[in-house]
């Protein structure tokens, strides 16, 4: 790879922005900036376009430049002396350096969490109750005769997801593409994903779960409320029409997002929702799949999950992994002003955590490493810059269907990456903890 | 420790060498066992104890996707047995699907120093790699998923044999796997297509127009015309129904004379009425394989208590979830596979459970040779690998067993020999047959299962001891690449295993043929599907043999 200013192309390359992680990008990079990114959607562009190497500092120590290396001295020290540490964010970063930050956690008795505590952690609590029929994308690119969204705008969130994955390409089993799928939308309000459906299902906001369970009902030939129109919006007819598409399909899929996870009922939302994709089960092919946001969120479950057994929500403090979403998620350490030093990691809690959690980050010791000044690098005690995930540094990312896709760097950042500086923070603490040698931390 | 030191006074028990319970010295020299080392070179001394080469799991699921949802599945599963960090060790959690460091660890403080994967897509081939490389101490490998890879099915279905093999070798290299895998032939393709399955060997498996029975024969060549070090690793059709057995043998029959290994075969040994009330097959199956030196088996023991069915035959996790509508997982795996994931529990009264455990144990005691019935449960199908040391007790001593035949359900005991008290007890070098050399020999593994010079120094030391299964509980040393890693149950040292893969060598034309249908069908582009080199970490490839080396594996 040049580091000319002469122009040249990285072909099937991919884009990090959502959970599609599309990995079919050619991207014309000239004079360490993407000048073009073909096949990438309107928000892959935007992301591509943006991520330049700008002229920052390495890091910032309250406030003031400093190199990396000064910067791992402070972070490892703050690290080493705190009582009951955070670590949180991960979705916008490499399962290389995922690896690296809950092994930091296990060796300081951390509470670990990722961002999946505020978007679909619902859905994993609820997997836990009831599991899920679920699918890679490339069945439903090949099988899918009948695609439900719920609670999610695609068209905006996920730009691709209708071309490249589920409603318009030609798949094996679906040698027409759109014309052989019938696409059902159903949302609280008209989005432009409406746009894209056969049939536009809008329910009373609130009652999601209602509407669920309703269908559960009917497709084992049960009795519903008679004023589930009045309860929810959507009529009798209405409800008894999806019930016969669903069990009438050859190949059915449900995807959902926030819109289930985030509003009243949460895992409940999510968990009505799973379990009407396993009883469809019981008539034909059916399965399920939340529409992950960040382009990494998939691999942080991954890996808090491989090597603590538990997907977020994390507590090393007695030397094992305990798990207790409410308790160990991020938000209820910092709102209940318990953690007392937080390292955060290629996301922005200071932009969107309720303000009594921000609050506490900004009187706490914070660490943080990002591309990008964002709001939790103004509150942070020490800031790294790192380089940018998938345009900067290679490693591995999971799509939202738990696909492991490789990166292929566009060009090089001065920054280190976050596996690099994570790593080094570890060696740091290893040594103030002056851990015996042969240690696999 | 130094590179080089000496075990002496150790009881060797190295079946591969014929060394059957000698005092000898073992050398060890750079993570190698060697004829000699210095006469100053520091000596264990182990006197009085058994030493055995460290053991070896030629099936079990330890990592990767299906693995993975299955401890995201089951809070439940780890939260009372967690495994603490030491200064050298890392945190876990175990349960019957144990966190990546604890799986590592656990089988470690076993004496077990090698794993396979048993079943894996290409697709998520990344995945597991990841998974492996964070799981430490052993040396480990996976087995590839390819009876139910829809464009093998194309290439089958269209006649084109060579090129067929020559995909399957792209594939072996794409994702860096030990071995092929098949898992109920077909029925991914049938269970995709509104749930249903195929039944017999002949049956159409949807839209292809081909029969499970071609798919064993196709790639049971395969495996054999690439000189793979181990050949097709098949779990047959219609696991776990009344009347299976027979599927069993005709699958062995179809590849008659070839080399080929069945695996957890305890439950595709059921006689009785089609899909009814199942009855032990145990006899017919230990017959036909005693019979059949060209076909070698693990048992797939059950043993009572938790588990997880996890399994890429998806319609077998539908099946187990319909008994007691628990909560279930599957995945739809793109053109190549799937998966379900079922929690279970195993009970001593249940007569099913109770035949299923007892027909594990009719295999073991009616196996003429040993080196063709290896140990496993399926780990953990039929049990967490935990288990073994009870397993082994129940092989060895006779009277331990008969207290267990007539404590669990007494009417699935009458279906069996097990009244009729069988008299045969394993000796410990059986034990070192069916735990280690046995499958360092069938994964074709030269250098694991035997303490002979060349060998790489994964010892197990064990304390003698009347129970057997406290005597397999509890090493009292366990090397790996010649580094002491623990001792009395303690870590003495961490350290990273290697992975263990073939790239056995094809034709490059054959991407031509297969980009076109990675194109049409693929979510994924065919330039970023093959692992790169970053994945592996410490690996070892294993070469694949000739004609004459798989001619001699059918002679055992």
């Amino acid at each position: 790879m040049s580091t000319e200013t002469s122009s040249y192309v990285v072909e099937n390359a991919t884009c990090t922005f959502c959970g599609c992680v599309c990995d079919d990008m050619a991207l014309t990079v000239e004079d360490n900036r993407i000048t073009k990114a073909k096949n990438a959607c309107v928000l892959g562009k935007a992301w591509f376009a943006e991520h330049t190497v700008e002229d920052r500092p390495f890091a910032l120590i309250e406030g003031k430049e400093a190199s990396t290396e000064e910067a791992v001295e402070a972070a490892a020290q703050i690290l080493a002396k705190a009582r009951f540490p955070l670590v949180y964010g991960l979705s916008d970063t490499t399962c290389e350096a995922q690896r690296q930050a809950v092994s930091i956690a296990d060796l300081i008795g951390a509470n670990i969490d990722t961002t999946t505590s505020v978007c679909h952690g619902p859905t994993g609590m609820a997997f836990q109750g009831i599991g899920e029929s679920t699918m890679t994308l490339g069945e439903v690119k090949n099988r899918a005769d009948l695609v439900i969204y719920w609670g999610g705008n695609p068209a905006e969130s996920h730009p691709r997801h209708f071309t490249k994955y589920a409603l318009t390409p030609k798949g094996m089993f679906i040698p027409n593409g759109r014309k052989d799928r019938t696409m059902v939308l159903v949302d609280v309000r008209r989005t432009p994903s409406a746009r894209a459906a056969d049939i536009f299902i809008q329910v009373k906001p609130g009652t999601d779960f209602e509407v669920l369970w309703a269908l559960r009902a009917l497709v084992r030939g049960g009795a519903v409320d008679p004023n589930i129109e009045e309860i929810t919006g959507v009529s009798m007819a209405t409800l008894e029409d999806l019930v016969e598409r669903m069990k009438n399909c050859r190949y059915g899929v449900i995807f959902f997002g926030m819109g289930l996870t985030m509003t009243r009922g949460r895992h409940f939302n999510a968990g009505a929702l799973l379990a009407l994709g396993t009883d469809l089960n019981e008539y034909t092919h059916f399965v399920v799949k939340p529409t992950r946001g960040h382009g990494n969120v998939t691999g942080g479950d991954n890996v808090v999950t491989w090597q603590t057994g538990y997907p977020m929500a994390v507590n090393f403090s007695r030397g094992y992994p305990r798990f207790n979403p409410g308790e160990f998620t991020a938000v209820d350490l910092l709102a209940g002003n318990e953690a007392d030093a937080a390292l955060i990691i290629a996301s922005d809690p200071g932009a969107n955590f309720p303000q009594a959690a921000i609050d506490h980050l900004r009187r706490i010791p914070t660490i943080v490493l990002d591309p990008k000044p964002t709001p939790t690098t103004e509150l942070a005690r020490v800031a790294f810059t790192t380089a940018t995930y998938g345009i900067n540094t290679g490693g591995t990312v999971y799509r939202m269907d738990d696909v492991p896709i490789t990166l292929r760097p566009a060009f090089p950042s001065p920054y280190p990456t976050d596996e690099e500086v994570l790593k080094a923070i570890k060696l740091r603490i290893r040594e103030l903890l002056e851990l015996p040698e042969g240690a696999v931390f | 420790m130094s590179s080089s030191f000496r075990i002496v006074n150790g009881r060797v028990y190295d079946p591969l060498n014929d060394i059957d319970g000698r005092v000898q010295d073992i050398c060890v020299q750079d993570g190698k066992i060697v004829e000699d080392v210095p006469q100053d070179a520091p000596r264990i001394d182990v006197d009085g104890l058994v030493v055995m080469p460290g053991g070896v799991d030629m099936h079990s699921h330890i990592a990767g996707g299906k693995v993975n949802l299955s401890r995201k599945l089951q809070p439940e599963d780890h939260r009372f047995d967690y495994h603490p960090r030491t200064p050298i060790t890392r945190s876990g959690t175990g349960g019957t699907s144990p966190s990546t460091f604890a799986t590592g660890y656990r089988y470690s403080l076993l004496g077990y120093t090698t794993v396979m994967e048993a079943a894996i897509p290409p697709l998520a081939a990344r995945h597991v790699l990841e998974e492996l490389n964070d799981t430490p101490i052993l040396d480990k490998g996976y087995f590839m998923l390819l009876s139910d890879n829809l464009m093998l099915f194309k290439l089958l279905k269209e006649g084109r044999r060579e090129e067929f093999i020559q995909a399957v070798a792209w594939w072996f290299n794409a994702g860096r796997a030990y071995a092929p895998k098949l898992v109920n032939p077909g029925c991914g393709q049938t269970w995709k297509h509104r749930n249903k399955q195929v039944v017999n060997l002949d049956d159409n498996i949807d839209h292809f127009g081909i029969s499970p029975r071609m798919v064993i024969e196709a790639l049971v060549g395969a495996a054999n015309d690439l000189g793979l070090p181990h050949p097709a690793h098949i779990h047959c059709n219609n696991l776990g129904i009344a009347g299976n057995y027979e599927t069993t043998l005709d699958t062995m029959r179809t590849v008659s004379g070839q080399r080929v290994h069945i695996t957890h075969i305890q439950f595709h040994s059921y006689r009785g009425k089609w899909g009814g009330k199942p009855l032990s097959a145990a006899v017919d199956i230990s017959d036909y394989i005693n019979a059949h030196p060209e076909v070698t088996a693990d048992v797939g023991q059950v043993m009572f208590g938790d588990a997880t069915g996890m399994t890429a035959d998806a319609p077998l996790a539908w099946m187990l979830r319909n008994i007691n509508k628990r909560k279930w997982v599957n995945c739809d795996v793109e053109n190549e596979s799937g998966c379900g994931v079922v929690p279970f529990i195993y009970d001593p009264d249940n007569y099913v459970h109770a035949l299923q455990w007892g027909i594990g144990l009719e295999l073991f005691l009616l196996a003429d040779d040993p080196w063709r019935m290896v140990l496993s449960t399926d780990h953990p199908n039929g049990g967490s690998f935990l288990n073994y040391p009870r397993l082994i007790r129940l092989l060895m001593d006779r009277d331990f067993r008969n207290e267990e035949v007539r404590s669990v359900n007494q009417k699935a005991m009458e279906k069996t020999l097990l009244l009729d008290d069988l008299e045969r007890e394993y000796t410990l070098q059986e034990i070192a047959i069916i735990t280690r050399a046995g499958p360092a020999k069938l994964l074709g593994l030269k250098e694991k299962g035997h303490l002979g010079p060349g060998a790489d120094a994964d010892i197990t030391v064990y304390v003698e001891n009347e129970n057997k299964e406290e005597m397999f509980a509890t090493p009292r040393y366990v090397f790996k690449d010649g580094r002491l890693i623990i001792e009395d149950g303690d870590f003495i040292n961490d350290h990273e295993g290697k992975i263990i893969y073939v790239a056995p060598d094809y034709d490059p034309a054959i991407e031509k043929v297969l980009r076109p249908f990675f194109e049409d069908y693929y979510t994924i582009e065919f330039d970023n599907y093959a692992v790169a080199d970053q994945y592996l970490h410490r690996h070892q490839v294993i070469p694949t043999i000739d004609k004459e080396g798989i001619h001699a594996y059918s002679k055992v």
